[in-house]
């Protein structure tokens, strides 16, 4: 049939896809893990009732381990309270009703001001104010990491090629240098980094490191799954309207589709082509 | 438009505009009587598809607009803005960039249908150059696009491509201080780009419209190449726009659609660089440089020159590649020299062409990886590193079968070729043997 045709200029696409995306640097290649949110039907639900355990366990590994160096610039704490949030309860539509979101963003300190005296002060955080970075410049976060640029998280995942999967793989791929590779002080050894040698000590080094309040077992690989999965949601955070949307339209144009053909083999049927 | 008008106002309302304005007239004539081969065949519905991804990139760009702000500082962010607070920003945002690339994909399919069938030949040159016009628009449009997020690839992306410009010997300094209005990519570039992105659509969308009708006085091409038949006779070879290709096309409308929706809502970053998730840092080079997927080719043979040509040193001469690589396309109509339209019957020619459009996949693998990267390895070399056939080699000599395909394959196959038997009419091809 000629529909063939179609099909092949569908496949022309992701065939050009795969070219794209061939440029890789020549760092190990991450293995391809399957995620929570794989799939055009994966969510980051997990809880028996739609809740999102995991996020809330990557956001509490952000929290303690990341946020002493890493800044989240374009997550605000009503994000944390959003649909398909971290703490999305269908109670508060509004977020920044949310009380859970309340009480995280009233423990952070937010810089405010000028007040009616012309002095900034600091005020305990309300839900529309984003987590506050933990350096003020760049220059000050160089100088606390032997002259290296914490990266902001807010997209990390889908800034990096293979997303998630090099998030993990980084995260977990810290080894001994292998013999001749010039390592100068400060950096270390990881497979999964273009070069090898990266200036951010292993983040998350030993079992326990946090104690996860929902009472998890906090083992290196859970602890760097969980915050995995939490910079993906931050990066993609509509991501769970997106694929239920996707589905209605492509239920619909198919549908319509078919209505269509129909409708084209009956106006053709009479007429020699 | 090619044929006395058959529209006859029903109403009073319309008789009376019909004598000050015809435009019911006019559309009537384009879109619902006009004689279309009866033989088309799916090749044929991009011209539809193109029309709707254009109106796709238009509405979603305005929305866009409402909430971008061109400013080196804040349009990385305000991108990031339109994906998490503007509602449905997420989805526009996705359908404006993904359907840049379906356009693309859409225009050289169209392309590759046209060339296949021999669009380009008489009486059809002005609709095949209007044709390339609306494609150098395109390409313009889509760059400039690309700059506007202000990520990585953006703007250094943007800095490789107007570096191009400073190869012209004499005035390639001016002209490229002239476009960025300034020393170097920054806040004037993005804003005159974000002005330019605007206003080019709406010249593609006159442009198109001439387009339309340069096709409507000659009619379609078709399959088999034969011009309808003059009077009579001529009815028999063709059908009524509607319904017959206005329920083919929506067909084929709604089945690119699918596709397109799964890019949109299923993997929308896909077709894009992770780089350009990093706001734009002039003090930071990425360490490869890449072009959208729809400009690779070209990228491969603006890199397949790196030796001087007398004069000509290997950048110049990479950019006169380059924009030579399309501006053939504007004299094609007379480089090819066979008076036989369709590449069906020309049992040769046809050969060369699928060659053709294997070099130009090829010529995008090129210019995907890094020229020094090896196609395939035939040994190593004393201190052990892989030695074999570079992508540089590959992409040099598909860049030389591009220009050949052009300057020497159809202008001697038209001569020395014999085309196979054609059929007597499009009529006769339909109801005869040939239905392939």
């Amino acid at each position: 049939m000629k529909m063939v045709h179609i099909i092949a200029a569908g496949l022309a696409a992701l065939g050009l896809t795969a070219t794209a995306s061939a440029l890789e640097g020549d760092a190990h290649a991450p293995e391809k893990r399957e995620w929570i949110f794989s799939g055009p039907f994966g969510t980051y639900a997990d809880g028996d009732h739609g809740e999102r355990y995991q996020l809330q366990r990557g956001l509490q590994v952000y929290q303690e381990v990341c946020a002493s160096c890493h800044s989240l610039d374009l997550i605000s704490f009503r994000n944390l309270g959003q649909a398909a949030g971290p703490f999305w309860d269908e109670r508060f539509e509004n977020p920044n009703d949310n009380t859970v979101v309340m009480q995280i963003a009233a423990n952070y300190q937010i810089w405010d001001g000028p007040n009616d005296d012309g002095d900034m002060f600091q005020r305990p955080g309300i839900p529309a104010d984003y987590f506050p970075a933990p350096f003020e410049n760049e220059q000050m976060a160089r100088a606390a990491n032997a002259g290296a640029l914490p990266p902001d998280l807010s997209l990390i995942v889908k800034a990096r090629s293979h997303g998630a999967d090099y998030i993990y793989a980084l995260l977990t791929g810290y080894g001994e240098a292998p013999e001749g590779t010039d390592l100068s002080p400060g950096q270390y050894y990881n497979e999964y980094f273009t070069g090898g040698a990266i200036a951010m000590a292993a983040p998350i080094s030993f079992d326990g490191q946090v104690e996860y309040a929902d009472g998890t077992e906090a083992t290196v690989e859970q602890m760097a799954e969980d915050v995995t999965v939490f910079l993906a949601w931050a990066s993609d955070p509509h991501m769970e309207a997106r694929k239920s949307m996707g589905l209605m339209v492509l239920l619909y144009l198919f549908v319509f589709a078919i209505l269509v053909y129909l409708a084209y083999r009956q106006v053709w049927a009479n007429v020699e082509h | 438009m090619s044929g006395p008008s058959t529209y006859e106002p029903k109403s009073g309302f319309t008789r009376w505009l019909d004598d000050r304005l015809p435009i019911i007239r006019l559309g009537w004539d384009s879109f619902v009587d006009f004689p279309t081969p009866r033989n088309l065949n799916y090749w044929w519905t991009f011209g539809g598809i193109l029309a709707v991804f254009l109106m796709i990139q238009i509405i979603s760009g305005i929305i866009l607009a409402m909430h971008y702000v061109p400013h080196e500082s804040m349009a990385f962010d305000s991108v990031e803005r339109i994906r998490r607070d503007v509602n449905f920003g997420w989805m526009i945002q996705s359908m404006h960039a993904n359907g840049a690339a379906f356009f693309f994909v859409a225009v050289y399919l169209h392309m590759f249908r046209g060339l296949y069938y021999g669009s380009y030949k008489a009486p059809r040159e002005i609709l095949w150059i209007l044709g390339v016009v609306i494609y150098l628009l395109m390409m313009a449009t889509a760059f400039m696009g690309y700059v506007l997020p202000w990520g990585q690839m953006s703007y250094w992306g943007a800095m490789v491509i107007t570096n191009l410009i400073g190869a012209l010997p004499f005035v390639g300094d001016a002209i490229r201080e002239w476009l960025w209005g300034g020393f170097s990519v920054g806040q004037a570039t993005l804003n005159r780009f974000f002005s330019l992105h605007y206003l080019l659509p709406f010249v593609i969308a006159g442009v198109v419209g001439l387009h339309i009708w340069a096709l409507h006085v000659p009619g379609n091409g078709n399959p088999v190449g034969l011009d309808v038949r003059k009077g009579d006779s001529g009815k028999k070879d063709t059908l009524p726009f509607h319904p017959y290709y206005t329920v083919k096309d929506g067909f084929a409308i709604i089945v690119y659609l699918m596709v397109f929706a799964t890019f949109v809502f299923f993997m929308p970053n896909v077709l894009g660089h992770a780089d350009n998730f990093i706001e734009a840092n002039p003090l930071s080079t990425p360490a490869h440089i890449v072009p959208e997927w729809y400009f690779l080719p070209f990228y491969a043979i603006l890199r397949a020159v790196t030796f001087d040509i007398g004069p000509i040193d290997a950048k110049l001469g990479g950019v006169l590649a380059m924009f030579g690589a399309i501006a053939i396309l504007f004299v094609l109509p007379w480089l090819d020299t066979s008076r036989v339209r369709s590449m069906r019957y020309r049992p040769l020619t046809r050969w060369f062409f699928i060659f053709f459009v294997l070099a130009c996949l090829g010529l995008g693998w090129c210019g995907a990886k890094n020229p020094d990267d090896l196609v395939f390895v035939m040994g190593h070399d004393a201190e052990g590193h892989e030695v074999g056939f570079k992508f540089l080699w590959f992409g040099q000599l598909l860049t030389l079968y591009y220009f050949a395909y052009f300057l020497v394959i159809l202008p001697i196959m038209g001569i020395i070729e014999k085309p196979k038997e054609r059929p007597a009419s499009i009529e006769a091809a339909v109801l005869g043997t040939d239905k392939s």
